[in-house]
């Protein structure tokens, strides 16, 4: 299977990979996935006092679509509100980086490594952490 | 050197161009039936039918008339084993295979279960090989049948066939093998082996994709298949079809040049295997799959833990191997193979198997290693888990989150 240009590019030169400060109070940090699954994203988003994500981060173990998945993810995060970074849905990653059928998943991941991240934020700034719905695969 | 470098010679083969020459004539002037018996073209087709024959015997020690030739080891395979339970119906319904076999094998036994088989799946020891008592415990006087595989394709491990057939003969069972890995990379002598059934492939070996054989032993026991294919009673009635001249010729080219030139060959292999094996060993919690002392001379099996196996084989763009991931797959299930050596799914996810070939050199060995050594270090880089390991945190007290 061929994998699309925009995923090689993810993949050869992923966008923001690194660690912040979990234990900040303004980082929300999500991991999502299993090394049973063949995949485990870690995605970090720092927020500042308006809500806005200043900075995003991710580490990811997985195949390129999942790399490239979260590292798509974390460039559309950053300049965006909280309430904008929740509507992120998975198909508009699938759409951008024409993911086949069989990699749609990565790009599940992505958006529950990004709702994960928001709620740790929410939970640690005293806010309720959001209902999420239930893993889709 | 030419990229990207192929090394996944455990999936096919490169055609040897010395068998493509001995090939050509028979899809061109020599187009004859081998089953025309009235005719110059006929004759002509049967003569080289005939030579083929006898090369490809004289590899594993048998004689002409004990190969079938068939489309290749799965057909091989199907005919051998539901050949005997048909055949033998009479005296059992029992049938003792591995884990770790080929589907070609599986499958064919899941679908001899449909109709009444009783199979006995042996589990493997975490090398990879099957252990002897259990064998013994699982034979009964219904046992017609012991399928196990001579090498191992995924991590290439080389099961004790000979000591497999004493068992089985003990108890008045056959002894089947699929060998299709083995034959032509290392020696293979189905006398000395005790072996009952042998499936085999030509383009595992340097010859064409489409052909096989399937060893039936003619004497001592004297072994019966109920064909699967039923027509002109081609191969002693038990492959019907007409026969795949230009095939079969280069089949019996193929197992010539292996049979001249296997000795020499699997030494510069498993010299060039070793220094690739060794130099990846090299890197932090790498890890060789299978037994390292029984094993076929050209493969290395090799996990490289908290990095998943697809991405990493992107990394090594320059390289064409496999990996025991399966992330491509709907079941997201990585290799039974190696799950059945008791590997976790993370170490079965960060597998990558090696199959080095006639056509190797150490040149591209040599990028081979600095190519997978960039590209495990490059996704160590991006792997959460690489990081968490380095801290210290024990990965199996992290609560997954399930998916």
């Amino acid at each position: 299977m061929a994998y699309s240009e925009k995923v090689i590019d993810h993949y050869t030169n992923p966008r923001n990979v690194g660690t912040l400060n979990k234990d900040s109070k303004n980082v929300g940090t999500g991991l999502v996935g299993a090394p049973e699954c063949g995949d485990v994203m870690r995605l970090q988003i720092e927020v500042d006092d308006n809500n806005v994500i200043t900075d995003a981060k991710f580490k990811t173990f997985g195949c390129g679509s999942a790399i490239a998945s979260s590292s798509l993810a974390t460039e559309w995060l950053k300049g965006k509100s909280i309430d904008e970074a929740l509507t992120i849905d998975n198909m508009d990653i699938v759409e951008e980086l024409a993911l086949p059928p069989v990699k749609i998943h990565c790009s599940v991941l992505a958006e529950d490594a990004i709702k994960s991240a928001i709620n740790d934020y929410r939970v640690k700034n005293g806010l309720e952490a959001l209902e999420l719905p239930k893993s889709h695969h | 050197m030419e990229l990207p470098i192929y090394l996944d010679n455990n999936a096919t083969t490169p055609l040897d161009p010395r068998v493509l020459e001995a090939m050509l004539p028979y899809f061109t002037n020599k187009f004859g039936n081998a089953a025309s018996r009235n005719h110059a073209f006929g004759w002509v087709a049967e003569e080289a039918v005939d030579y083929a024959r006898e090369q490809v015997a004289k590899l594993i020690g048998c004689t002409d008339k004990e190969i079938i030739f068939t489309s290749g080891a799965t057909e091989a395979d199907n005919l051998a084993i539901k050949g005997v339970f048909e055949m033998y119906a009479d005296k059992g319904n029992h049938i003792i295979t591995a884990t770790t076999e080929h589907k070609a094998v599986l499958d064919t036994c899941k679908h001899l279960e449909k109709l009444g088989a009783k199979i006995t799946y042996l589990n493997v020891k975490e090398d990879g090989l099957i252990d002897l008592q259990e064998l013994e415990a699982a034979m009964t006087p219904e046992t017609i049948l012991v399928s196990i595989m001579y090498g191992n394709n995924e991590i290439g491990v080389v099961q004790p066939v000979k000591e497999i057939s004493a068992i089985a003969h003990k108890h008045g069972a056959l002894f089947m093998t699929d060998a299709t890995q083995a034959v032509g990379k290392i020696p293979v002598d189905v006398n000395a082996d005790g072996i009952d059934l042998m499936a085999f492939s030509a383009h595992k070996m340097y010859g064409p994709k489409g052909i096989g054989a399937l060893y039936v032993r003619r004497k001592g026991p004297r072994v019966k298949v109920t064909a699967q294919m039923d027509g002109g009673g081609h191969e002693r009635g038990m492959r019907s079809g007409t026969l795949n001249v230009p095939g079969i010729v280069g089949f019996g080219k193929a197992c010539e040049l292996c049979r001249l030139e296997m000795d020499e060959e699997a030494k510069r292999l498993s010299a060039l295997r070793d220094k690739l094996e060794n130099a990846l060993l090299g890197l932090e919690e790498s890890y060789v799959n299978g037994n390292k002392e029984h094993r076929l001379p050209h493969v290395a099996n090799i996990s490289f833990k908290y990095v998943e196996g697809e991405g990493l084989m992107m990394a090594m763009k320059d390289l064409a191997v496999s990996s025991g991931s399966a992330c491509t797959s709907a079941s997201l299930e990585p290799s039974y193979v190696l799950k059945s050596l008791g590997l976790s799914d993370d170490l079965a996810h960060s597998s990558i198997r090696f199959g080095l070939g006639r056509f190797t050199t150490e040149e591209e060995v040599d990028y081979a290693i600095e190519n997978t050594r960039n590209a495990v270090n490059h996704l160590r880089d991006l792997s959460p888990l690489w990081e968490m390991f380095k801290e210290g945190i024990d990965l199996s007290k992290i609560e997954w989150a399930e998916h």
